[in-house]
């Protein structure tokens, strides 16, 4: 039986590696989509353009305005005179916000507080806009406590003393990351699986497979071993670039990590061999692989947090395996999260995986075409 | 003879749509693709995607309860941004935080009603689980928020004004209501139509080549850029009839604003899927088998389209070799047109830049692919 499986498994290697252009696409894009997306995918924004429209030209209102160009997430690319120049500007995408100050800006202030300070900000995209909105929160909230002190007045009875776990400095490539590294995987586990029972009963070959001696979980084992060889090896160089190229720190146990992994890339590849074996064609199989990883990614909390979801959706989220995968990564990357964390991520992804593999040994001779 | 071979062309042409639509009905999964996904995708994320947190988990930890710390307290509750739980101490409140049931704590020490009356104030102590960096910005925003709201009735029950010298007026156009559902479902769109591109024809070569009917047609006196054509036609209707589907439902299910033209919005989206056709069909032609053709298509679809748009990324805050790279990804002009023509409307310095990027890349898809598809006939 062992050697069965073992040739088995050198023949669905060498389909996979031998050709030139399929071992290129395994191996090369997954790796430098990692480094792109690594820089990419941030949500922290930097030199923003801006507009400054000051109408006051005060001592106070450079003071204020010095706040923004000092700032690393604003470059100011724009000092208007008219107010119609705002519009225009943000139509047309030249500046992402407008700070406008008022000609009664210093004499307002000077004369007990309440000095406006109009901000216009692009909601095209609503996110950048609230992230950039929160910049020039902290700006206004400093220059409002340097003008306290510099004039005596009183402090506020009581202040919030803001600290983050984990993530000191809130950089939100520690959080996305890790994230990619789970992304990837899995992209590389579809590459592998989706379409190779496809392709065989396309061409007619696994209907001689399921004539040889070989039973479907032979057929299953040696299906599923090379996606497991290449998920880990190529999981392996994407945690090591995370690590040792993006800086993010590790500070779990390997051994949390990779159980994590496995049984990831347990269900992927089940997820992947069952699409496959449902299959009658390749175009089929592509198709059932975008079905399942766009929501697998989109739904997993990668980017926008599941807590944000609906409660039906997130009832959903349960059945994807990357939902579990990324509080893994971010557990050992980050948390040091503990174990019992861990083990109620790991049943679901194990549960999964079992689920699907058999599902496709048994569509393996059942499939009716 | 080449006044006749015009209309020749034509009917030759004719033919092989034909035969597309026939193999289309056959295997039903090109409308599939075409109608099924868009419709699947869009509710599941239009739905399901968001970006604004609210009743957010976080502790209370307050060591000697009084009347100001009620009244703090009673700030956190009334807000719907938060969904305060009390703890009876730090070490349960840290334990919360460890196993994610909360993503905060407040923290008011023993001293707290004391200290309000000392000249430096009292500190609120908070902690916030940072893994998710935005997430715990938009926390640390909405408790600056609640802070803010109790010293301002606190002064006001002192018969007092809470003393802000700045204070900062907040406008946003567009999109006023702060709905992120509004940009994610035009960007979600740009996402899905260049699956739904990419998809229609990443195989339909490839697949001819693999199954030797390629040779058969090249026998016929059917030009290549007839048959290329001929393959371009039928997937080009079928992916504009899942564009207007898409759009249907933003506009009446989602309820996103059309500021916009329809015309706009269908020229543009014209633009768009022959990019993304283009970009199938030559994946099609440089794989010569379906297996590598959809090997390519899952690798350079999808995760470039969802990451390097600037649909959830600032592509202006990206460094700047990969925003180079982010010029020959298609979705990034369609997603800045896309947010232009439903929120904001047909502002021309926005979309004809993109607008003639998109004719570059349609252009340079579809000329690589006929080329390429040339060279294999000698």
């Amino acid at each position: 039986m062992l050697h069965r499986i073992i040739a088995l498994t050198i023949k669905e290697i060498l389909s996979l590696l031998k050709d030139k252009k399929s071992r290129f696409t395994i191996v090369v894009p997954p790796i430098v989509q990692l480094l792109v997306f690594g820089y990419a995918a941030t949500y922290d924004l930097n030199d923003v353009p801006f507009a400054v429209y000051d109408e006051d030209r005060s001592v106070a209102s450079r003071d204020l305005a010095a706040g923004f160009t000092g700032s690393p997430h604003f470059t100011l690319t724009h000092r208007i005179t008219h107010q119609a120049e705002i519009a225009d500007l943000i139509d047309r995408k030249a500046v992402l916000l407008a700070i406008h100050i008022g000609p009664d800006f210093s004499r307002d202030l000077l004369t007990g507080g309440g000095a406006q300070l109009q901000v216009i900000v692009d909601g095209r995209n609503s996110n950048t806009a609230m992230i950039a909105l929160n910049y020039v929160r902290e700006i206004v909230n400093r220059f409002n406590q340097a003008w306290l002190v510099k004039t005596g007045g009183r402090e506020p009875p009581a202040r919030l003393n803001i600290r983050a776990w984990y993530n000191a400095n809130l950089e939100s490539r520690w959080y996305i990351v890790p994230g990619i590294a789970g992304l990837l995987t899995l992209v590389v586990a579809m590459l592998v699986t989706a379409l190779s029972v496809a392709r065989e009963r396309e061409q007619g070959t696994f209907d001689q497979l399921l004539v040889t001696p070989l039973r479907p979980v032979e057929i299953l084992v040696g299906k599923a071993l090379p996606g497991f060889m290449i998920g880990m090896a190529e999981a392996t160089l994407i945690i090591l670039i995370a690590v040792f190229w993006f800086e993010v720190p590790l500070r779990g146990s390997l051994a949390a990590l990779y159980i994590g992994l496995f049984l990831f890339l347990m269900s992927g590849i089940g997820v992947g061999l069952m699409i496959s074996s449902l299959s009658v064609t390749q175009q089929q199989g592509l198709l059932g692989a975008f079905l399942f990883l766009v929501p697998a990614v989109i739904l997993s909390g990668f980017t926008t947090p599941i807590a944000n979801m609906p409660a039906i959706v997130q009832k959903l989220t349960l059945l994807n395996p990357m939902r579990y995968f990324m509080v893994v990564l971010r557990g050992v990357f980050l948390e040091k999260a503990p174990w019992s964390l861990m083990i109620s991520q790991y049943w679901p992804m194990a549960l999964i995986g079992l689920a699907t593999l058999t599902a496709a040994a048994w569509l393996f001779r059942h499939r009716i075409n | 003879m080449k006044q006749q071979s015009a209309p020749g062309g034509f009917r030759r042409l004719r033919g092989l749509i034909r035969k597309e639509f026939y193999q289309i009905v056959r295997d039903p999964s090109a409308i599939a693709i075409a109608f099924l996904m868009p419709v699947g995708l869009l509710i599941l994320f239009g739905y399901g995607v968001s970006l604004d947190a609210k009743h957010v988990p976080i502790a209370i930890v307050v060591e000697t309860p009084d009347a100001a710390t009620a009244d703090l307290t009673r700030s956190f509750e009334r807000t719907e941004y938060f969904e305060p739980v009390r703890m009876a101490d730090m070490s349960a409140a840290v334990d919360a935080l460890t196993y994610h049931r909360v993503d905060a704590i407040v923290h008011l020490r023993g001293n707290f009603a004391r200290r309000l009356h000392e000249e430096k104030g009292a500190p609120i102590g908070v902690v916030i689980n940072g893994v998710d960096a935005n997430t715990a910005r938009l926390i640390s925003g909405y408790m600056e928020g609640v802070w803010l709201n109790w010293l301002g009735d606190r002064a006001r029950s002192e018969g007092t004004q809470l003393l802000t010298p700045v204070d900062l007026r907040q406008r946003i156009w567009f999109n006023a209501e702060v709905r992120s559902r509004n940009f994610l479902v035009p960007g979600l769109i740009a996402v899905i139509m260049t699956l739904i591109g990419a998809l229609l024809t990443a195989m339909v070569m490839a697949r001819e080549w693999e199954r030797g009917t390629m040779e058969a047609l090249l026998v016929t006196p059917a030009t290549m850029g007839e048959i290329i054509l001929g393959k371009l036609i039928p997937y080009f209707i079928l992916g504009m009839g899942g564009m207007a589907l898409s759009v249907a439902m933003a506009l009446w299910v989602f309820d996103v604003p059309l500021r916009g033209s329809l015309w706009m919005l269908t020229g543009t989206s014209a633009l768009f899927l022959l990019a993304a056709l283009g970009m199938g069909l030559l994946i099609s032609i440089v794989a010569k088998n379906q297996f590598i053709a959809g090997q390519i298509a899952i690798v350079v679809t999808f995760l470039p389209a969802f990451l390097l748009s600037g649909f959830l990324f600032d592509i202006g805050s990206m460094p700047v070799v990969v925003q180079y790279i982010t010029h020959i990804v298609a979705a990034r002009y369609f997603v800045a047109i896309l947010q232009s023509v439903f929120l904001a409307g047909d502002i021309g310095s926005v979309i004809l830049p993109n607008a003639a990027a998109l004719v570059l890349l349609a252009a340079v898809f579809l000329g690589l692919s006929r080329k390429k598809a040339r060279k294999r006939l000698e």
